[in-house]
């Protein structure tokens, strides 16, 4: 077999996503979110939603997720994703709406968002990247920081006494009412990721039959702010973050 | 042909029910005095059984706002109402909705400040209305209806002015216009626009349907500083087309005038109340009544001003608009001001003393 026979779409294992832009992206090698957008483009493009979506970009890393999934994009103001999906669904009803927000975006900063669009059970997907640490920024504590982890403000460890817990809202989702579907997933392994994107055409089928706000929560790896090597923060993140954000589903959509 | 119907209502109502009657989308907003009948006589008409218009009650001001900026982006014709303490939370997305050069319509119906302040009517929001309110260089359009009937009017008014420019307005009322009641003539029921005419008249608007186009991404965010000053002379091209083409106000008594009366809102009606009162003794004083806060009507008070001997700008604040006639007039002639504060409002008389303290006959 010759490379040229290699190229040949019969012969391709594995294609860029159509929906996923020819960009370079401005994620650190090792990073979450570039794997969690191509699954985002591959659903989006699998279940036909390309010329129906709207999307809710956050503010953090994943700011530019607009530049790198080709559909429709409105860039929200920080933590207020829900709120923008809020409007954009109901006067859209047909649309699948979606948010893809970080941990600072989603659990401090916009937790009155957050909360409140999911216990009027907005149509949405809430996309949560919960990586424990403000990326963007340079690696400040967010609210789902452990304790002890270090970060550039809390330089010898979150401290409960100083900084309080870390916030697990994820089950707080849960409890509401509004939400039909709340599941935390990884991407560090294959089956993770197979997993990940079953939940996310879960999530998004909840949608577009408006079940409800669905939630999937993606516990990432930061390997720039928690300085560490890519297989050293997916490790980190296996011994250290499952233990108190433990992957599974939370809710499951009733029939 | 259809009888005028003549109703009595609240400036709050008369906003309410021409929002739906104009074919707006969407109206989301908190509750908060002295303009919490707007969500009440939304919630009361159930216009989503009848228009299609959805109508939320938001956690937040900074929610309703948010709200608002999703609903703008995906073209629809969407608005919120507040007063003073939640416009000011409001100021962050407001700020996100001029630099989106999104079309929406605000409305503030002011109470005293600042802090929680009062709930009493009050103009003091004025320079943060006119002069921005939230971060970077942009403008709104402002409007300042004076009667219940101009309540009704500035909201398709302040829609079609914002669609025109993609830019939002705001309806800078006070509580006394939002809660006195008056006759007004409520305008025709309008059909809100389909999906196609917001797709062929809003190419911009992000409808989640890019079959036919490239994507639409709605983002205020621009790393690269060449490209953000390009962005930011636009946004100054529409300021200045705005300025030379939407400037309205209203004048009484301006023909023969030697004095010039400026105020806005509910005050002006109150002030014209002291002209005639004035004109009785022989004292010639005319009005002048911005309509639009922003645009100023600076080219007109620099033409007055060079037939009158004196200004006395009176609004419910410690002297605000002031600044805004004193650089349209050069300071040609004396300009005083008089304003009360903290949610009092002047009576005719304590203007006509006003005048004659500063300008004795």
């Amino acid at each position: 077999m010759t490379p040229e026979d290699i190229k040949q779409p019969e012969n391709l294992v594995c294609t860029k996503p159509r929906l996923l832009n020819d960009t370079h992206m401005h994620y650190c090698g090792g990073c979450s979110h570039g794997v969690v957008h191509r699954l985002v483009a591959e659903v989006l493009d699998e279940m036909n939603q390309a010329d129906n979506v709207i999307g809710i970009a956050p503010v953090g890393c994943a700011v530019f997720a607009y530049k790198y999934i080709d559909i429709d994009w409105i860039e929200a103001a920080h933590g207020r994703a829900p709120a923008v999906a809020t409007a954009a669904s109901r006067l859209n009803p047909s649309r699948l709406v979606f948010t893809y927000q970080g941990d600072g975006d989603l659990a401090a900063i916009g937790t009155a968002e957050t909360i409140h669009a999911a216990n009027r059970g907005e149509n949405i997907t809430i996309i949560f990247i919960n990586n424990a640490i403000y990326g963007m920024t340079g690696g400040q504590m967010a609210p789902t920081t452990l304790e002890g982890m270090r970060t550039s403000t809390t330089p010898y460890g979150r401290r409960v006494d100083l900084n309080g817990y870390p916030l697990t809202i994820t089950p707080i989702l849960a409890s509401l009412p509004g939400t039909c579907y709340v599941t935390r997933q990884a991407v560090h392994t294959p089956a993770a990721v197979a997993k990940t994107k079953r939940a996310l055409r879960q999530a998004f089928e909840n949608t577009l039959a408006k079940k409800g706000t669905s939630v999937v929560e993606i516990v990432g790896t930061c390997n720039s702010g928690w300085k560490m090597s890519p297989e050293k923060a997916n490790n980190g993140m296996v011994d250290n973050m499952f233990a108190a954000y433990p992957p599974g589903d939370l809710k499951t959509p009733q029939d | 042909m259809e009888k005028t119907e003549i109703k009595l209502m609240k400036g709050n109502e008369a906003i309410a029910h021409a929002a739906v009657r104009y074919g707006c989308d969407g109206y989301f907003g908190y509750p908060i005095t002295p303009q919490s009948e707007i969500l009440e006589t939304l919630e009361n008409l159930q216009p989503w059984d009848t228009t299609g218009m959805v109508v939320l009650q938001a956690e937040s001001e900074v929610a309703s706002i948010n709200m608002v900026y999703g609903g703008a982006a995906t073209g629809k014709a969407v608005m919120t109402s507040s007063s003073s303490p939640g416009i000011s939370l409001m100021q962050e997305g407001i700020s996100y909705i001029a630099a989106g050069e999104l079309p929406c319509l605000i409305v503030n119906v002011m109470r005293g400040g600042p802090g929680l302040g009062t709930i009493h009517p009050s103009q003091a929001d004025y320079f943060q209305a006119v002069k921005g309110g939230g971060h970077g260089d942009y403008h709104l359009i402002v409007l300042a209806p004076a009667t219940v009937q101009e309540m009704a009017d500035f909201v398709g008014l302040g829609f079609d002015l914002a669609f025109k420019y993609r830019t939002p307005a705001m309806i800078l009322a006070d509580g006394i216009v939002g809660q006195m009641m008056e006759k007004v003539v409520l305008p025709p029921f309008r059909k809100r626009r389909t999906e196609e005419e917001i797709a062929t008249q809003c190419p911009w608007a992000v409808t989640g349907n890019p079959a036919n186009r490239k994507p639409n991404v709605m983002t205020t965010l621009e790393l690269d500083s060449e490209i953000m000053e390009v962005n930011n002379e636009r946004f100054q091209a529409t300021y200045r087309l705005i300025e030379q083409n939407a400037v309205r106000y209203e004048e009484y008594f301006t023909d023969d005038a030697e004095y010039l009366i400026v105020a806005f809102g509910s005050v002006a009606r109150i002030c014209l109340k002291a002209i005639e009162e004035a004109r009785e003794k022989g004292i010639r004083i005319g009005l002048l009544r911005p309509i639009t806060l922003w645009p100023f009507p600076t080219d007109r008070l620099e033409q007055l001003s060079k037939t009158i001997k004196g200004t006395l700008v009176v609004e419910l604040n410690a002297g605000q608009m002031i600044e805004d006639v004193r650089l349209a007039t050069h300071d040609r002639v004396p300009t005083y001001h008089f304003g009360r504060l903290g949610g009092i409002v002047p009576d005719p008389k304590e203007v006509y003393d006003a005048f004659i303290s500063h300008f004795p006959q």
